[in-house]
């Protein structure tokens, strides 16, 4: 390694989880270390689209995966698995929430709604029905997750809850603005926001 | 079927299925999270294995040692793959950079070990447990120092660079004489492709037989890559990727997800599936490089130009290609005397390769700046100058090639007017709305119109239901939709008597989606095949084909018909051709247009950007499908706005990485961000693209759209940022000069 070139010390807070590999420290002739041995799992109830499943899993396993992986309901989709893209949006117990940022074990006896309990292709949900009307979507993989952020986002309008763009934080009014600020969570690469606005707005009976 | 000569009348313009704004026939399955996407085969490969890569932590050098005995030993891990145990491998000619380090590491993150565990989390886990020791060596990682050892490069063709420079006239002497010049360099950085679904593959052996299910934009190319990187026979591979969530170019070729579930799957004796972290696909996977370009425009007092010259820099692995920024440069605007060039310097970064209408994209970018600081220096209309420039031929041709059909300037008119152009004021800074300064900006789109060869296989059965199978992709360009749209037109059949098949190597090869030549290219296909399959039902019912009338499910001859599904009878009736484009593109320049239109507000106070209106007009041949032909245009535009506004890819030029690879650190336009998009196609067909008269729609779109972006935002504060994405920084710095 050229000496000028890379500061070790800085090389591994800087580049970070990747550079970690590099100074892993797992005992070399540790067999029976703790690292070696099954992990923990963690046995969950959680009662998905009215359905109740109890689900046997490794605790570091996230609610996204336990649907995609466990259950089967791949639907929820995983876009970066970090809370920055909103692809693996459900709904729990009604609100909205990125899957991928919370443990499957931290869910039981929750009640969750996939895209797949919204609707079905032969019967779908409203929101669907727009969606597919308005080309709200392209390649169709942030889609579920628009679809479920948007069904939780219009309840909480209704509720009155306020936004960053709200001007009086009593009485949240049902503007394109606000769906467009309380969307913004859920990121389409297609780019169909334009789309997507309007589906969500005739549905929600909001002016775009 | 040849496509040789100009398209005369056809079934396809009777227009009843063909260019209606139907909606999506894939559309409920993806609305419902029905359809099966590459990471979701349960169906195929219920017993898959999970795989995870573990990349390079250094960006060029080589692995001194390899230890992976502490993650062999973690549980549930089945097998572990690295250069040391992968077999004999080789890299296809269409990688830059091998799929599989080791031992030399050729960029960051360059895949060094797949790990195959029970669960994900066990792999994942695992792979942090290998041990890896490297012996760095110093790379070149800033682009600006290596432009000065930058190098003419190869020519190209097969990336649409076929010839790295041109020149035409005497540039250099018309831009001396000219009375007013324009000389300004401009930036574009590195840019990310960021699709939603990362690059993913479950891979499954039969003895020798491999199949992969991938997502992928170009079924036949990943044959071949996978055929020439493992070095097995193509009668042994099959890929399949019916649904593809995004590529805008990333998933042109194989990528490191692919081999890595290859030899997991291999090693483990089980399909096993990978994704690449979203973490890991900013510097393990391609990315748009970055330019530096110079542009040079010579022009009298009457804005004709008389000299036009356009410069790119850019930097690549070594065997690499250069982004080739300064393409549209000898086609868009007329004038006597012209030059291009393109350099291309090594740079240690990630493989630089196509994004979204790569070479117009970025170009377009600085030339479209260029024009409008042009239009401001001789205080004429940006519209207008663009006007005056028009030309209907190849400019370095000359009227011996004439566009196949140029309609610029009504693209120019209609977006103008419908976006009420006539209201800007041309002087910067003149208008506010509260906090806002407010601006309005346009710019030209332009993008080549490429076409590819194209095979389909059409069916019908005996209840009348048409079955198109061709291995073109859907990366959610709508290609399920044309394409059931052209086999509805050409049988006479409701679109819901259509059943498409797409994205499998078992299928005749397709043009594939890139470049924009997908919907035109494989529907064409589609029409070869529909002909074919006229020809023996017209046949059977004992009719001429040349006369027979296909509708309604029938097929007619003056008073005789007879049912498709009579004729087709138990056994079914199939036929399959290739479409290939032979001549017409060399005769005439085939080329699509627009104007782009954009309404932004600059915070007079924080120098924050927003985008308040955005319009535009397109010229694209015959829109076959209106519906998702705009959402091709609306979604090109909001990568347009994140190159304006947000995107870069910045370079850690000590360790030769792309330091803000993920979600949060690589902005790209959210909801907020956008606003209501207004997009209007011009009426138009052009018989010399294809029987269909269609041209491609799917990049056009951003080809323009950020330099419209930064001349809204100049308007509105009268500071012009040359260097992307115009963030509120510069636009502070440019605030504090004046
Ligand atoms: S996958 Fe959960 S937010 Fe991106
Ligand atoms: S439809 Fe592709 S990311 Fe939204």
């Amino acid at each position: 390694m050229d000496e000028d070139f890379i500061p070790v010390s800085r090389r591994g807070i800087l580049a970070g989880g990747v550079a970690t590999a590099t100074i892993a420290t797992a005992p070399a002739s540790a067999q029976d270390s703790p690292q070696d041995r099954p992990p923990p799992s963690a046995t969950t109830r959680l009662k998905v689209n009215g359905r109740t499943m109890t689900l046997t899993v490794d605790t570091r396993t996230t609610l996204l995966d336990a649907l995609r992986e466990h259950a089967h309901l791949t639907g929820a989709k995983k876009g970066c698995d970090h809370g920055q893209c909103g692809a693996c949006t459900v709904l729990v117990a009604g609100r909205r929430i990125n899957s991928c940022l919370t443990l499957a074990a931290m869910h039981d006896g929750d009640e969750i709604t996939t895209i797949e309990g919204l609707g079905r292709p032969d019967d779908l949900h409203p929101l669907q029905a727009a969606f597919v009307a308005h080309d709200s979507y392209q390649c169709g993989y942030c889609t579920p997750g628009q679809i479920c952020s948007a069904a939780g986002m219009l309840a909480e309008l209704k509720a009155g809850v306020p936004s960053h763009v709200s001007a009086d934080l009593d009485d949240p009014r049902a503007t394109a603005d606000e769906v467009r600020e309380r969307m913004s969570g859920n990121i389409c690469r297609c780019g169909a926001y334009s789309n997507i606005i309007e589906a969500i707005s005739e549905v929600g009976g909001i002016k775009a | 079927m040849k496509f040789d000569s100009p398209a005369t009348t056809n079934p396809i313009d009777r227009l009843k299925v063909v260019g209606k704004p139907i909606d999506r026939i894939d559309g409920k399955l993806k609305t419902t999270g029905t359809a099966p996407y590459a990471y979701e085969r349960n169906d195929v490969a219920p017993n898959a294995a999970y795989g995870y890569i573990l990349g390079a932590s250094i960006a060029k050098g080589r692995i001194t040692s390899l230890d992976v005995s502490a993650a062999k030993r973690a549980p549930g891990v089945i097998a572990v793959v690295t250069y040391q145990n992968a077999g004999k491998l080789a890299k296809a000619k269409a990688h830059t950079a091998r799929l599989l380090a080791g031992p030399e590491v050729q960029h960051f993150d360059q895949a060094v070990a797949i790990v195959v565990a029970e669960t994900f989390e066990q792999a994942r886990d695992a792979s942090r447990r290998i041990k890896v020791r490297y012996a760095a060596t110093k790379g070149a990682y800033d682009l600006a120092v290596a432009i000065k050892t930058a190098q003419k490069p190869a020519p190209n063709p097969d990336a649409g660079a076929d010839k790295p420079d041109t020149a035409v006239g005497d540039f250099a002497g018309a831009f001396a004489k000219a009375s007013v010049q324009l000389d300004e360099t401009y930036t574009t950085p590195d840019q990310c492709h960021a699709m939603m679904e990362p690059h993913a593959t479950t891979a499954a052996w039969e003895g020798d037989k491999l199949t992969v299910w991938t997502s992928n934009q170009m079924i036949a190319w990943a044959v071949r890559d996978l055929t020439e990187t493992l070095l097995i026979p193509k009668e042994n591979v099959r890929v399949i990727s019916p649904y593809i969530g995004g590529g805008f170019g990333s998933k042109l070729w194989i990528r490191a997800d692919a081999l890595a579930a290859i030899l997991g799957a291999r090693a483990a004796g089980r399909p096993v599936k990978v994704a690449l972290a979203r973490t890991q696909i900013f510097n393990n996977t391609t990315h748009r490089p970055a330019t530096i370009q110079r542009i040079r425009i010579g022009c009298g007092p009457d804005g004709r130009i008389a000299a036009i010259g356009h410069e790119s820099w850019s930097g690549d692995l070594p065997g690499g290609g250069p982004e080739t920024a300064a393409n549209q440069t000898r086609l868009l605007y007329a004038g006597e005397n012209r030059m291009t060039a393109h350099r291309l310097a090594v740079l240690d970064l990630p493989e630089g390769n196509a994004m979204r209408a790569p070479g117009e994209a970025p170009g377009l970018m600085a030339l479209e700046i260029a024009m409008d600081e042009l239009a401001e220096k001789l205080k004429i209309d940006p519209v207008e100058l663009r006007i005056r420039n028009d030309v209907q031929y190849d400019p370095e041709a000359g009227p011996k090639r004439p566009f196949s059909h140029r309609d610029l300037i009504g693209c120019l008119r209609t977006g103008a007017q419908r976006f009420g152009w006539d209201k800007r004021s041309a002087t910067p800074g003149r208008v506010r709305d509260g906090r806002w300064l407010v601006g309005l900006g346009m710019a030209a789109a332009f993008r080549n119109n490429i076409s590819m060869t194209s095979a389909a296989r059409v069916g019908i059965d005996r209840k009348g239901v048409v079955t198109v199978a061709t291995d073109m992709t859907d990366i959610g360009t709508g290609s399920y939709t044309v394409i059931a749209q052209t086999a509805a037109e050409m049988m006479g059949v409701d679109v819901e008597k259509v059943v498409v098949l797409l994205g499998d190597s078992s299928f005749p090869a397709s043009s594939g989606s890139g470049g924009q030549w997908g919907g035109n290219s494989a529907s064409s296909g589609v029409y070869a095949a529909c002909v074919k399959l006229r020809e023996a039902l017209a046949r059977k019912a004992g009719f001429d084909p040349a006369t027979a009338v296909f509708d309604d499910g029938k097929i007619r001859s003056g008073n005789k018909s007879a049912t498709l599904a009579e004729l087709a009878g138990d056994a079914g009736l199939s036929a399959e051709d290739t479409i290939e484009f032979e001549g017409l593109d060399k005769a005439y320049a085939q080329s699509t247009f627009g104007a782009h239109f954009v309404e932004a507000g600059v915070d007079a106070q924080t120098g924050e950007i927003r985008v308040r209106r955005m319009g535009g007009a397109f010229a694209a041949g015959r829109i076959l499908n209106p519906k998702s032909a705009r959402s091709q245009v609306i979604g090109a535009m909001t990568m347009g706005v994140g190159a304006a506004l947000m995107e870069e890819a910045v370079v850690d030029k000590r360790y030769g990485c792309f330091i803000n690879h993920d979600m949060a650190g690589y902005e790209v336009p959210v909801h907020a961000d956008i606003p209501h998009q207004d997009v209007v196609f011009l009426d138009e067909v052009d018989d010399k693209s294809s029987p269909l008269k269609a041209k491609g729609v799917g990049e056009l779109g951003i080809c323009g759209v950020g330099a419209a972006v930064a001349n809204a935002v100049y308007n509105a504060c009268g500071v012009r940022v040359r260097e992307y994405p115009i963030t509120l920084d510069k636009i502070l710095a440019g605030w504090a000069k004046v």
